[in-house]
């Protein structure tokens, strides 16, 4: 259909801003899920269509340049395994699985709840990752089938 | 009361796209449709008459809160479909380009 | 305690795979073998830890009614042993097998997903975190049907993630209904609370709940992914879905909401009757004209549930015994039986009964084991499927279901007339093929003489002594629906 470069000169200066705000907002929604609505799935969400929007305004050979692939790929996996882990030491440390081992620090600041703010980081990369690697197949896959 | 009528009607409006359409990517929105309609039947439940939202802040004096445990049910019911849904436009794809159509009466290669 | 290490182990498994795998599967294997290995010690060790009372494990650090609890009973203990024996098996069939469609890890990640999930539904007493884990153990075997690349395999995983996805969405208006009546998620709580309804609460739930299990259970008339699913699925992949997937998703979980959680009524006992007679007698008679090697066996684990079904029907302690130890031997000889079918496709190429012939001198190990599958399933003594079997029909004899045993008679005849087919035509036909395209490795033909051994040996469980010693803690779970409540809430 197009020769793979992207969209106009318009959409492409307009989304080399707008995809830091798109990605500030996902970390704020991330970094505040245990203060307000949102948490690790909606901020995960949020920062891999920001990754959308830079493929979709791009087009696929930018998009490569920009985003490490290979960094993306075993940062999901090592996510999960970290997040084994925390759930590991839950047990070696406050007796089962999953407890919470931090100390919870006083009510509605930043960095309180013990381990909750960390799993909502977890769980915010491997969303992020998982989803733009379904998008990803699925562009890739297409020109596959067309050549 | 109405709400759970048309809640229902909802679900049953997925299953009737379900079962009669012919299209692939059809059969993929209506079963999305029908996995809507179980999450909203699903936060229906949740709702108490003059309930607040069900978050902590400062300076607010706690009174009644609609109750927020399905709401987390919701949550992961929500990242599960969006799983199905990849998962099935992933085998639409390859079921295209194996059978160069979207029909599911010309895909009938298993009967019996 | 070992209990959350049997979730943990799985996954950890998966991720490393994925992480460390570069181009070839050699991490993968080493990592999926060790981890079964390890697993299987661990539900051994759980199971011995378990006579008599339950293990208990709070996540999370929360009191009972708020927590996700993890039971490991004998019951359990029991599935977590026939799941990771038969996964062991698979596996070592699977490396030779699989090596020949694609050199991935991605079928070693997948596998240990699968086992993750269906470890997490046998152990869990939480009632929404049963369906996470069941969507997670679905998720694995939507993809590994379709492994592949074949284009039947793609139909048959479409159509099988579409069916899945309608009846996890009826069990999620379930749990929803299930809340809004007891407002609490724990198995016990719930089974507390529900004792104090007016019956047809109860009723209307456990109705909506047999529809939803009974569709992953695959008995009739929810059974019309399993065809296609279980013959175009590769061939480790078909004997873990027919022998351990649809047990751990569909009667274990039925095992455990209408006996410990609802109570057995004479409602439910009707129920289970009607729909496993109707699976013994329909698959049966859909079994004898198939053509199609995998299929007829497909069809047949449709009616080897039907028994199962007709045997939780019947309720009383020698049938469920029955039906427990239908579980295991059905899971043995119908893995075994989908293995050597895989081996036959693998060497000959093709799956159609018309086009085999006598092929003793090229397979050898196939050929034997596929004789002593058959005769389990028929019920000839002295393999494990006659013993299940008589008990079976010796329990409805005596419970007063003559009609009943009168089915489980005809569909024992007519399970031992599709399998003569099954042998005639498959491996004893007209024409002598001396040369075939590949022969099987080793790591399958172990598993297939495993397999083979195992259905003698566990014919040795209706000796009292072992039988009092195995199979009465489980059969004890089942029945006692107290003490199951009072060990949870006593916590």
């Amino acid at each position: 259909m197009n020769d793979h470069k992207g969209m106009t000169l318009i959409v492409k200066t307009i989304t080399r801003i707008s995809v830091w705000l798109i990605i500030l907002y996902g970390i704020y929604i991330i970094l505040h899920g245990h203060l307000s609505p949102g948490g690790g799935f909606a901020g995960g969400v949020i920062i891999a269509l920001a990754f959308l929007n830079y493929l979709l305004a791009y087009g696929r050979k930018e998009t490569e340049n920009w985003i490490n692939i290979r960094l993306l790929h075993d940062m999901e996996s090592a996510s999960a395994i970290l997040f084994l882990i925390v759930g590991v030491l839950g047990i070696a440390l406050a007796g089962s699985f999953l407890a919470n081992w931090l100390s919870k620090g006083e009510m509605f600041r930043l960095l309180s709840a013990g381990t909750i703010p960390i799993l909502n980081i977890i769980i915010g990369i491997k969303v992020c990752a998982g989803l733009f690697f379904v998008v990803w197949t699925l562009a890739i896959f297409h020109i596959e089938e067309a050549d | 009361m109405i709400l759970y009528i048309l809640c229902f009607i909802l679900l049953l409006i997925g299953l009737y796209g379900v079962i009669t359409k012919r299209d692939l990517i059809k059969i993929i929105l209506s079963l999305a449709i029908m996995e809507y309609a179980a999450n909203l039947f699903l936060i229906l439940f949740a709702y108490k008459k003059g309930g607040r939202y069900p978050i902590l802040e400062e300076g607010k004096e706690i009174v009644a809160m609609v109750d927020p445990l399905p709401q987390a049910l919701v949550l992961t019911s929500i990242v599960i479909e969006l799983g199905i849904t990849a998962m099935l436009v992933a085998l639409a794809v390859r079921l295209y380009q194996k059978y160069n159509t979207f029909d599911i009466t010309k895909i009938r290669r298993l009967a019996g | 305690m070992i209990i959350p290490y049997l979730i943990i182990m799985p996954l950890l498994a998966a991720f490393l795979i994925t992480l460390i795998s570069g181009k070839g599967d050699t991490w993968g294997v080493i990592f999926a073998i060790l981890t079964e290995i390890t697993m299987i010690l661990l539900s051994v060790i759980g199971f011995v830890l378990t006579r008599g009372n339950p293990l208990v494990y709070n996540t999370g650090g929360w009191k009972v009614p708020y927590t996700i609890v993890l039971v490991l009973d004998s019951l359990s203990g029991f599935m977590l042993i026939i799941v990771h024996v038969i996964a062991l098996f698979a596996l070592m069939y699977s490396v030779a097998y699989i090596r020949h469609l694609s050199k991935s890890w991605k079928y070693y990640a997948l596998f240990m997903l699968l086992i993750t999930g269906m470890d997490g539904v046998i152990l869990t007493g939480d009632l929404f975190n049963l369906f996470v884990f069941m969507e997670i153990a679905l998720f694995a075997a939507y993809a590994l049907v379709a492994y592949g690349n074949r284009p039947e395999e793609f139909e048959a995983s479409f159509k099988y993630a579409v069916m899945g996805s309608i009846s996890s969405t009826l069990i999620l208006v379930g749990i929803g209904i299930t809340y809004s009546v007891t407002s609490t998620l724990t198995l016990a709580n719930i089974s507390q609370v529900l004792a104090k309804q007016p019956p047809y609460v109860v009723n209307w739930i456990g109705a909506i709940f047999l529809v939803g299990f009974g569709l992953k259970a695959a008995a009739m008339p929810f059974h019309a992914w399993l065809p296609d699913a279980h013959s175009s699925a590769p061939a480790p992949i078909s004997s873990m879905l027919s022998g351990v997937l649809i047990k751990a998703l569909g009667i274990y979980v039925l095992i455990r909401l209408v006996f410990n959680v609802f109570g057995f009524n004479p409602l439910f006992s009707r129920v289970f009757l009607g729909l496993g007679t109707l699976s013994i007698i329909a698959a049966s008679l859909l079994a004898i004209s198939q053509w199609d090697m995998k299929r007829l066996l497909a069809y047949s684990s449709i009616s080897q549930i039907g028994f199962i079904l007709i045997a939780l029907g019947i309720g009383t302690r020698m049938a469920i015994f029955g039906a427990l130890f239908h579980v295991l031997n059905h899971a043995i000889f119908k893995g075994l039986l989908f293995l050597n079918a895989g081996s036959v496709e693998m060497c000959l190429g093709t799956r159609d009964l018309n086009k085999m012939g006598r092929l003793g001198k090229v397979l050898p190990v196939t050929t034997g084991t596929s004789m002593i599958g058959t005769l389990s399933v028929s019920g000839l003594p002295p393999f494990n499927g006659f013993f299940s079997k008589v008990i079976i029909i010796i329990a409805a004899i005596e419970a007063g279901f003559f009609s009943t045993a009168g089915v489980a008679v005809v569909g024992s005849i007519l399970t031992l007339g599709y399998f003569m087919k099954f042998q005639r035509y498959g491996f004893y036909g007209e024409k002598v093929i001396e040369k075939i395209a590949h022969k099987p490795g080793l790591g399958m033909r172990a598993a297939m003489i495993c397999l083979a051994i195992l259905c003698l040996v566990t014919s040795l469980l209706v000796i009292p002594q072992f039988r009092i010693m195995i199979m009465d803690p489980v059969v004890d779970v089942v029945i006692n629906q107290a003490n199951y409540i009072e060990m949870v809430m006593g916590r």
